[in-house]
């Protein structure tokens, strides 16, 4: 075992309450941004399921050549906003009227609902401007009647997505923030606590670099302890949040290993910054 | 070994700690550094392990200038002296051969020599017995011994010593006193920053006295006489 390997665990062994302490709330800091960060994630997905709704349906005037509307149907698949183009005929419309609305289901006559192609877009132009766009086009053709597409719905669901987009990021950023501030000041507490040490090792003539390399596998350490912790703590919440309020979803294996890899990487930078501070001011 | 020219050290908010302050130190001299507190005595002696630069003139020591010398080329210094202080500096939760090896370790030894390096050492600072003891189980003249060997366990050309004997009883001065004339007469140059001044009589070596962040005097000066000491103004 090398001696940085060794410096760094004496550092656990030594002051257990201390190394303890720094995991825990090394713990507890990414904790709250797991916690907020499984909000943000829910929030997104619950959003990004209802935008999966977002549908412009252009009304075929009656009597149009099947020809004309199949033509046209390949014409709008190729726009390079649009996932799917769906041609529904007056029957079908009136079929899914039936399943969708309770009034419907005593009409026996086709004919009394319109056909339509239904345009779904791809993700990423569901915004208002762009929906608005496609409608618009989709209305120079000869054969379409009326178009539709929710146009105030689409601005009100564009506007919560924007603004929680926007309270994500500030938030996010607060949190990461307040979590850097807290891991560093956990980790300068070891580098005091072992000031003698670093005191001696530079006397004796160690470079600098082999000074810090025991800060850093500690810091690291303590951060992949801290992270793991945390993880833990945000599965049990979600468990329960699942089985007592609302189902809801977890980070998947990315994220996870990401969040273990964040607490390693802000307890090896949170050290370096630490350590690094205090050779400069011894 | 050591030579300082017209070095003057200023700090921001204590003002002059050092003026134009001039001496050589040839290898293999053992050299008394005495006068009241706050002279400059341990600011010298910082300056000469490069822990504080001079705010004007050079320090040379062991062939690397301060004026010259980069961040990392300090720690290669270090490499080549040896530092004791008044207060030991030992670390209180390891034995003293983990001690004295934390030295060779920290600097890169190849791990096999350290175990037969440190029992060298040990045997000739005395403390072939306390190898497995800790520092708070030894007395304080035990303890300066066991950083003497630290000093020691780089194989230094130049032993830099502030106040050595500064926390002991006459006894334990005259032990560790004894030890470090006889590191010296091995080729080690010593300079020993000290206010014993029964010592320094005793003793007969090369003394430089500071006052007031000046060199009043120097014995080995010709005629040896006392340069500024009855001036009253540096």
């Amino acid at each position: 075992m090398s001696l940085a390997t060794r410096e760094a665990l004496r550092g656990f062994r030594r002051s257990p309450v201390l190394s303890l302490l720094s995991i825990t709330t090394i713990a507890f800091s990414l904790y709250a941004f797991a916690l907020f960060g499984l909000v943000a994630l829910n929030i997104r997905s619950a959003l990004a399921q209802v935008e999966d709704r977002v549908e412009i349906r252009a009304f075929v005037v009656d009597g149009t050549a099947a020809e004309a509307t199949s033509a046209a149907s390949g014409d709008i698949g190729a726009f390079p906003e649009v996932q799917s183009v769906t041609l529904v005929t007056s029957e079908q419309a009136l079929e899914r009227a039936r399943k969708e609305l309770g009034e419907f289901s005593d009409v026996f006559e086709a004919g009394i609902l319109p056909a339509s192609l239904d345009v779904r877009l791809k993700p990423g132009f569901r915004d208002p401007a762009t929906v608005k766009a496609v409608a618009e086009r989709l209305k120079s053709y000869d054969f379409t009647d009326d178009v539709r597409y929710g146009e105030e719905w689409v601005q009100k669901l564009y506007r919560i997505r924007n603004i929680a987009t926007l309270a994500g990021l500030v938030l996010g950023l607060a949190f990461a923030g307040v979590a850097v501030i807290i891991v560093g000041s956990t980790i300068r507490m070891s580098v005091l606590a072992r000031a003698r040490e670093i005191a001696i090792m530079r006397l004796v003539g160690a470079t600098d670099g082999f000074i810090r390399s025991p800060f850093l596998i500690d810091g690291t350490l303590k951060g992949t302890l801290g992270g793991m912790l945390a993880l833990g703590l945000t599965w049990v919440s979600y468990s329960l949040i699942t089985r007592y309020v609302i189902a809801a979803q977890f980070f998947d294996v990315r994220l996870v290993i990401a969040g273990v890899a964040a607490g390693a990487v802000l307890g090896f930078v949170g050290s370096a910054l630490s350590v690094s501070r205090h050779l400069r001011s011894v | 070994m050591i030579r300082f020219t017209r070095v003057t050290k200023e700090f921001p908010r204590t003002g002059i700690a050092l003026r134009e302050v001039s001496f050589h130190i040839a290898r293999g001299e053992f050299v008394f550094l005495t006068g009241p507190s706050g002279a400059g005595k341990s600011t010298i002696l910082k300056l000469c392990y490069l822990d504080q630069r001079p705010s004007d003139g050079e320090v040379r020591v062991a062939g690397m200038s301060s004026v010259a010398i980069r961040g990392g080329d300090v720690s290669k210094l270090r490499r080549r002296l040896g530092v004791i202080f008044q207060d030991f500096r030992l670390l209180e939760d390891r034995t003293v051969e983990a001690n004295i090896g934390f030295a060779l370790e920290v600097t890169g030894a190849p791990t096999d020599s350290i175990a037969p390096k440190v029992a060298r050492l040990l045997s000739q600072v005395g403390l072939s017995s306390k190898a497995t003891a800790f520092p708070a189980e030894l007395s304080g003249g035990e303890q300066q011994r066991v950083a003497i060997a630290r000093a020691l366990a780089n194989d230094p050309a130049l032993v830099i010593a502030d106040e050595p004997t500064g926390n002991l009883d006459e006894r334990a001065t005259r032990g560790v006193f004894q030890l470090l004339r006889d590191i010296n007469a091995a080729g080690t140059t010593i300079i020993m920053a000290t206010h014993d001044l029964d010592l320094v009589k005793r003793a007969e070596c090369r003394t430089l006295e500071l006052n007031h962040g000046a060199l009043v005097f120097d014995s080995a000066a010709p005629g040896a006489t006392v340069l500024a000491r009855d001036e009253g103004t540096v």
